[in-house]
């Protein structure tokens, strides 16, 4: 059990925290205290042509040890503690830090493809973890209660027109700062309530695609599995929702003939990607690589037998997806209108309007 | 010189106040172990191959078969099975011939895997009241789906290969008519066609009885080519090349003479009465890129519509040799292990040669997964499977789907006596004498494959339920959902497994 929420304006109007905390927070009991996290999207105008990486240090000696591993790959134009508070009930096991770059000229044909790498390299080092990766947006996160991590990271001093929020209950392996969610790449976070009974079979797939799982929880290969469907093999986020909650083979041979056979041919491909178990999850995609004309998104999906609860609202351009409506009441006194999405069927969110 | 070979095995007890003459066990003997003398029945223990033939048949129940007792000096290395061999070949000079699998190590690395279940965290799923699907598709997939936008529709761009669509992943494996009658041959292929699944034709070609079933039978060639012309070819629902298999590694297929009737001959294209002796190889392929020639003539000879498939017995190089394979265009491989069963095959082969199936289903799934190429060929592993565990936990290894043999003949009616190599069955499954083979009724065996297909689907369906899995392709290759008891630490590592308890 664990807690999402997900809130993004469809006008890039920033919102401060103060929400998205305050309605996960709502759902402290969906969770334990061992893992809490955010993804802001909007975060760092001033730097927008930078990958901002959000990188947590095991001790301070590391962090030259990563810049000068970066400074090989990619031309660092600023870096910077992230600035914390000290929270009574968390412990410091990691220090923030984030670095603006760019990618040398040369790579720049494939440089999100050549991000992902370093990021899976440095995580690969050992002690330092890239959690973010992407341009104008970043990922927060450690163990505690949300609104700990929060107070932790001083979220009161951002503005994001896409938040991301989770509160974790671990099931499968220990509360550790890497587990907490947001999980992120490049422009994806996801956030992620469930337990993926089909984790082995999607990490194995993920491998022979080059992706390395290196968290030691199942939620990752959401975030690798949407990185490859959407971004490197340009599915329709419909379509990509359809490889990750499948339809029935018996609703497939009902449905029209050349939309039948676009399934079958998903599913025969990528079966490897199905994901199967309890899960509900919020992915925000800041830059909207393909198939949303470089707006941004945010997608809600439940697998195809809901065995995880999700509930949508909309109010005035602002749509926010949650575990419990009461986390969306909480913020929002009298949206519009609230749904809940059918099992296995995406709910998405677009960002209109230049970055 | 008859020393103590001549103890007999087995032990036919006649309760002689049960008996009431009736001669029923003496007609069913097809053994010859039961004759009629002094107007009583006499048994003939030293032929007794324990099929059971004459204890169902009794109508008085008055017949039991007991292991004799050894009446030999016990000896933890020279076994009794031991020394009989040994006296047998100093008797006759002659290969000792064998039927069924591996009898020599007993350990089944299956028995030491152990599935997983859903507690607390995450629901497990009821198959009465949820759907769990089996469906499999058997061929090469692509490595991406490419969609084209044309307006507000799509269009497929990416072309699939052929592939077999099967209900559920078990299939009926390669056994000829020829080794096994052609009652049985029908019953195999009518339960295929109920349950949806394939059968294999073996290498003895397909009686034109067969026919009507033809798209759920994978037509064999092997390397003798008994029975392949291009109607044959065009029938089948799928080609299958056979290199080797796993009771028989390195080593064709033989028919006897005595067993090449005049349907054997006609459905095979050879003359009565002559050896069917498959070469050990093909004798047009003695390397992989020969291999592809053929793959490749096959795909040519069916017009790309059907997918070729490539049998292999599991010798200690598999990895390699199914990477060879997959490049050359095998559309889907069949991993045949060292346990896999055989009408006949030379003793000392099936006992010693090839490595267990588990093993190599799992380090040539890594091996394609680490090339890249898992996708382009499906892996079938046979040879063991014995129940619906051993299905889920060969997927859960990597493979696609399986195949089964004994355990398909076994619900034909088949007491596993070991002595297919004979032609006398007394069930009517691997004999082509009429007599015998009247005993097989192919409808009524169909229904019993079918029963039993039936039974592991659903079976399956409550593994995968437990598991909180609603599908079986989130089962496949999904090792994390084993654990590992009783094996060491390199057998684990080839597995790709951990032990219980971590």
């Amino acid at each position: 059990m664990c807690s999402i929420l997900g809130i993004v304006n469809e006008n890039r109007k920033r919102l401060s925290a103060k929400y998205i905390v305050e309605g996960i927070s709502l759902m402290n009991d969906r969770c334990n205290g061992l893992g809490g996290g955010f993804a802001a999207y909007g975060l760092y105008p001033e730097y927008k042509d930078y990958y901002a990486l959000h990188i947590l240090l095991k001790d301070f000696e590391l962090k030259d040890q990563v810049a000068e591993m970066l400074k090989d790959y990619v031309n660092i134009y600023k870096d910077e503690e992230i600035e914390t508070r000290n929270v009574e009930r968390i412990s410091q096991d990691y220090i923030p830090w984030r670095f603006f770059v760019d990618v040398p000229e040369r790579y720049t044909s494939d440089a999100d493809n050549y991000i992902i790498d370093l990021a899976m390299k440095i995580n690969n080092t050992g002690g330092a973890l890239v959690i973010s990766s992407g341009k104008n947006m970043g990922v927060f996160k450690a163990i505690g209660y949300p609104d700990e991590v929060a107070r932790l990271y001083k979220l009161e001093n951002y503005k994001a027109y896409m938040w991301l929020a989770h509160g974790r209950y671990p099931t499968n392996t220990r509360g550790w700062w890497g587990g907490a969610h947001p999980f992120s790449i490049l422009d994806y976070s996801i956030v992620h309530n469930g337990e993926i009974t089909s984790y082995g079979t999607n990490k194995r797939f993920l491998e022979s695609y080059g992706y390395k799982c290196s968290y030691f929880t199942d939620s990752e290969v959401l975030a690798y599995l949407w990185d490859l469907l959407v971004r490197r093999h340009k599915l329709p986020i419909e379509l990509a929702s359809e490889v990750l909650a499948p339809p029935f083979w018996e609703q497939i041979e009902r449905m029209p003939p050349e939309k039948r056979r676009i399934i079958e041919a998903l599913r025969m491909t990528y079966g490897p990607a199905m994901v199967n178990g309890p899960f509900g999850i919020v992915i925000a995609n800041g830059s909207g690589l393909t198939g949303t004309a470089g707006n941004g998104t945010m997608v809600g999906l439940s697998d195809r037998i809901k065995l995880r609860p999700l509930i949508c609202a909309r109010k005035n351009g602002t749509t926010f997806m949650a575990s419990e409506e009461s986390a969306i009441k909480a913020v929002c006194k009298n949206p519009d209108n609230v749904w809940a999405p059918h099992a296995g069927k995406p709910t998405v969110a677009m960002v209109n309007g230049d970055v | 010189m008859e020393m103590y070979s001549s103890v007999p095995e087995f032990r036919v007890d006649i309760d002689r106040q049960a008996c009431r003459l009736c001669k029923r066990c003496i007609e069913n003997c097809s053994f010859g172990a039961l004759e009629w003398r002094d107007n009583k029945v006499k048994a003939f223990n030293d032929r007794c191959v324990a099929c059971q033939r004459c204890v169902s048949m009794c109508p008085e129940d008055a017949i039991a078969l007991r292991r004799t007792p050894s009446v030999m000096s016990a000896h933890p290395i020279w076994t009794e099975n031991a020394r009989r061999d040994v006296f047998t070949q100093s008797r006759t000079g002659a290969i000792l011939l064998a039927s069924t699998g591996n009898e020599l190590h007993e350990q089944v690395i299956f028995d030491n895997l152990l599935l997983d279940a859903c507690q607390v965290t995450n629901p497990a799923i009821d198959p009465l009241r949820e759907p769990i699907e089996l469906r499999t598709y058997i061929g090469r997939k692509p490595r991406f789906v490419e969609l084209e936008e044309l307006g507000d529709s799509l269009r497929l761009n990416t072309k699939l290969s052929p592939a077999l669509k099967l209900e559920i992943p078990i299939m009926i494996a390669q056994m000829s008519y020829g080794a096994i009658s052609v009652e049985a041959h029908e019953a195999l292929a009518r339960a295929a066609v109920m349950r949806g699944t394939t059968m294999g034709s073996g290498e003895g070609g397909l009686h034109k009885k067969l026919y009507p079933y033809a798209d759920h039978i994978i037509v064999q060639v092997a390397s003798g080519r008994f029975g392949v012309h291009p109607a044959y070819l065009e029938a089948g629902a799928a080609v299958e090349i056979k290199i080797g298999q796993g009771a028989k590694p390195g080593i064709g297929g033989h028919l006897p003479g005595t067993k090449i009737t005049d349907e054997i001959s006609e459905t095979r294209m050879i003359p009565i009465g002559a050896d069917a002796i498959s070469p050990a190889p093909h004798h047009d392929i003695y390397s992989i890129e020969d291999l592809a020639q053929l793959v490749n003539a096959l795909k040519e000879a069916t017009r790309y519509k059907k997918p070729v498939l490539v049998k292999i017995a599991a010798v200690h190089n598999v990895a390699a040799i199914c990477s060879g394979i997959c490049r050359a265009g095998a559309d889907a491989i069949v991993i045949d292990g060292f346990r896999a069963g055989t009408g006949a095959t030379p003793k000392v082969i099936r006992d010693n040669v090839g490595i267990p199936v588990e093993l190599a289903l799992a380090s040539v799934d890594q091996r394609l997964r680490e090339e890249g190429i898992r996708n382009e060929t499906s892996i079938i592993a046979s040879g063991t499977i014995r129940n619906s565990g051993d299905v889920a936990k060969a997927i859960a290894l990597g493979a696609d789907a399986v195949k089964i043999g004994t355990a398909a003949l076994i619900a034909l009616g088949c007491t596993v006596c070991k002595r297919c190599y004979t032609g006398k069955c007394a069930w009517g499954i691997a004999t082509q004498d009429p007599e015998l083979r009247s005993r097989l009724d192919p409808v009524e065996g169909a229904q019993r494959v079918s029963n039993l297909l039936l039974a592991w689907s659903i079976e399956l369906k409550e593994i995968l339920g437990a598991a909180g899995i609603n599908s079986i392709e989130s089962l496949r290759g999904n090792r994390d959902r084993l654990r590992g008891y009783g094996l060491d630490h390199t057998t684990l590592e080839i597995l790709g497994v951990q032990p219980a308890g971590s």
